[in-house]
């Protein structure tokens, strides 16, 4: 199983330190599956600009083509301006119509306000279902006073990405006996 | 229609298209030659020409994984390899090439052929070769029309006086050779949406109309936008051919056929695509409201007559050599084309 954990955002540690926690759970839960980070802070990718992402060179090959190839793919992201910040919105601008067809996506959020809760349900989930992809519902959201010096302690947090982590792989495994099935039946 | 060199009486025209892709065997994971795959595409031709079939065209498509970049060229030797099988592209990319030059090669391709050449332009699915010839991205849309309109004018006018933005003007412009009988039909390649289909319309142009898969009623909306847009501009509808072109492939059954061809187009779309074929999907494809003419030959027979009753069009071509399809089973194809499907289609459709 291929997990991609995705950290959304160029600005700020949060996100990065919580999908960190995330990598540790799933290697030490799973340590069958293969886990691979993508932190946007880390890359230069350029706006879309509407080719096929095979088309890409560089960091933005890259990752689409890393995230392309993914069975499982946890989104990390902070809200910005009440939003999922533009680094985000410029992967899923970068990959096909219908890109997570057949995958496992699931989410957490950092927000410095708890009035942001409601942004991943609103905003994130939308584009997540127009691509297509299996959603894990119950999103990990993490405030400004869950962290101090880029860890989490908050005992909660830990419990609820522990969950998260579970419910990810859960499901991936129940969607792939669910469509494995189905399409033994097709006969092609 | 006439103009088109159609003859709606002889009922609907049934075609191949290859895009030329050169697509490692899935079953296998062997890949023949450049060479080879060329040699095939020819021999293709030869075959569907004795089988009766009315066309082929061949693509042009500059990525990786393909081989008939230069397919003009290959439509010449296929053109002295033939005497009565229509010949075009599908499609000319015309957006990153100079139009004097295209009409040049075609209309010299029309008179090997002695007058059996046609042109498709469209203006690339994939945009890598803005980069490899020199186009800005940002140009997609003006460089194709631009473009297309000098074509079709070369092809109307024997002295052409045009000027524009990506190329340097003509001023009393001969562009010779000519075609056989002074011109030659030149198609607007459209994919599904109705947009595209409307330019079409507005440009007063037969249309080529791509449909992978999904309803045939979907696409009808683009076809009649297409007429109706011709209509607005002052065409007669009923004048101006319309052509699809879709995914093909006949065995014994139905699910011998999906069974056969799936993993060559689940495969090819992973590596041209960046997507497979969604097995829900290709599985939907057998139903006979379905574009997708993939099944025996009874059912492909049911699904033409379907679609020729929801579309009207007069010329349907197939596709199915996708994804490194070994050669026999392309030869099978055309036997069941010829000895089945063809007397078929032309009986019911043909008026006269």
């Amino acid at each position: 199983m291929k997990i991609v954990g995705l950290s959304g955002s160029k600005v700020g540690s949060k996100t990065r330190t919580a999908m960190n926690y995330v990598v540790q759970t799933l290697s030490e839960k799973y340590p069958d599956t293969d886990v691979t980070l993508i932190d946007l802070a880390e890359y230069d990718i350029p706006f879309s600009d509407g080719r096929n992402y095979l088309e890409y060179e560089g960091d933005a090959g890259y990752v689409t083509k890393t995230m392309m190839e993914a069975d499982v793919i946890i989104i990390g992201t902070p809200v910005f301006q009440a939003s999922i910040p533009a680094t985000l919105k410029n992967i899923f601008d970068l990959l096909p119509e219908q890109a997570f067809l057949n995958k496992v996506v699931s989410m957490l959020v950092t927000a410095g306000s708890p009035k942001h809760y409601l942004i991943a349900e609103q905003q994130l989930k939308p584009i997540i279902t127009y691509m297509k992809a299996q959603i894990v519902q119950s999103y990990v959201f993490i405030e400004e006073k869950d962290f101090y010096l880029k860890e989490i302690i908050n005992d909660d947090v830990l419990f609820r990405i522990g969950r998260l982590v579970e419910d990810t792989v859960v499901l991936k495994n129940t969607f792939s006996e669910i469509r494995k099935a189905k399409e033994a039946e097709y006969g092609f | 229609m006439e103009k088109y060199r159609i003859d709606p009486s002889k009922g609907l025209e049934f075609g191949l298209y290859t895009l030329g892709d050169h697509i490692p065997n899935p079953l296998t994971g062997e890949r023949i030659s450049a060479e080879q795959r060329i040699h095939e595409i020819i021999e293709l031709a030869k075959l569907a020409e004795q089988a009766g079939i009315d066309f082929i065209s061949v693509g042009e498509s500059h990525q990786e994984y393909f081989t008939t970049q230069a397919h003009s060229v290959v439509l010449a030797a296929i053109a002295q390899a033939t005497e009565k099988i229509k010949l075009a592209s599908s499609s000319t990319i015309i957006s990153t090439s100079d139009p004097v030059r295209v009409y040049e090669d075609f209309a010299t391709i029309d008179l090997i052929s002695r007058g059996r050449a046609e042109i498709i332009a469209g203006r690339a699915s994939r945009v890598g070769l803005f980069d490899l010839l020199g186009y800005n991205l940002r140009d997609y849309e003006e460089l194709y029309e631009e473009k297309f309109e000098l074509l079709v004018k070369i092809n109307k006018e024997k002295v052409v006086n045009w000027s524009g933005e990506f190329r340097a003007p003509l001023k009393n412009a001969e562009v010779i050779p000519r075609p056989q009988n002074g011109s030659m039909p030149i198609w607007r390649a459209v994919g599904g949406p109705p947009a595209s289909a409307i330019k079409a319309g507005y440009a007063g142009v037969p249309m080529f109309l791509a449909t992978l898969g999904g309803p045939a009623s979907s696409f009808s909306y683009s076809i009649e936008a297409y007429r109706e847009a011709a209509r607005q501009s002052g065409f007669d509808p009923s004048e101006l051919p319309v052509s699809t072109a879709g995914f093909f492939y006949v065995a014994e059954t139905t699910q011998q056929a999906q069974k056969e061809y799936y993993p060559f187009i689940n495969e090819g779309m992973k590596v041209t695509n960046g997507r497979g074929y969604p097995k829900q999907q290709f599985a939907q494809g057998a139903d006979k409201r379905d574009v997708m003419n993939i099944g025996s030959p009874q059912q492909i027979i049911e699904k033409i007559l379907y679609q020729h009753e929801v579309f009207g069009h007069q010329r349907y071509i197939g596709q199915m050599d996708f994804g490194g399809v070994p050669f026999d089973k392309l030869m099978k194809n055309i036997e069941l084309i010829g000895t089945e499907i063809l007397p078929a289609i032309k009986k019911y459709t043909a008026t006269n």
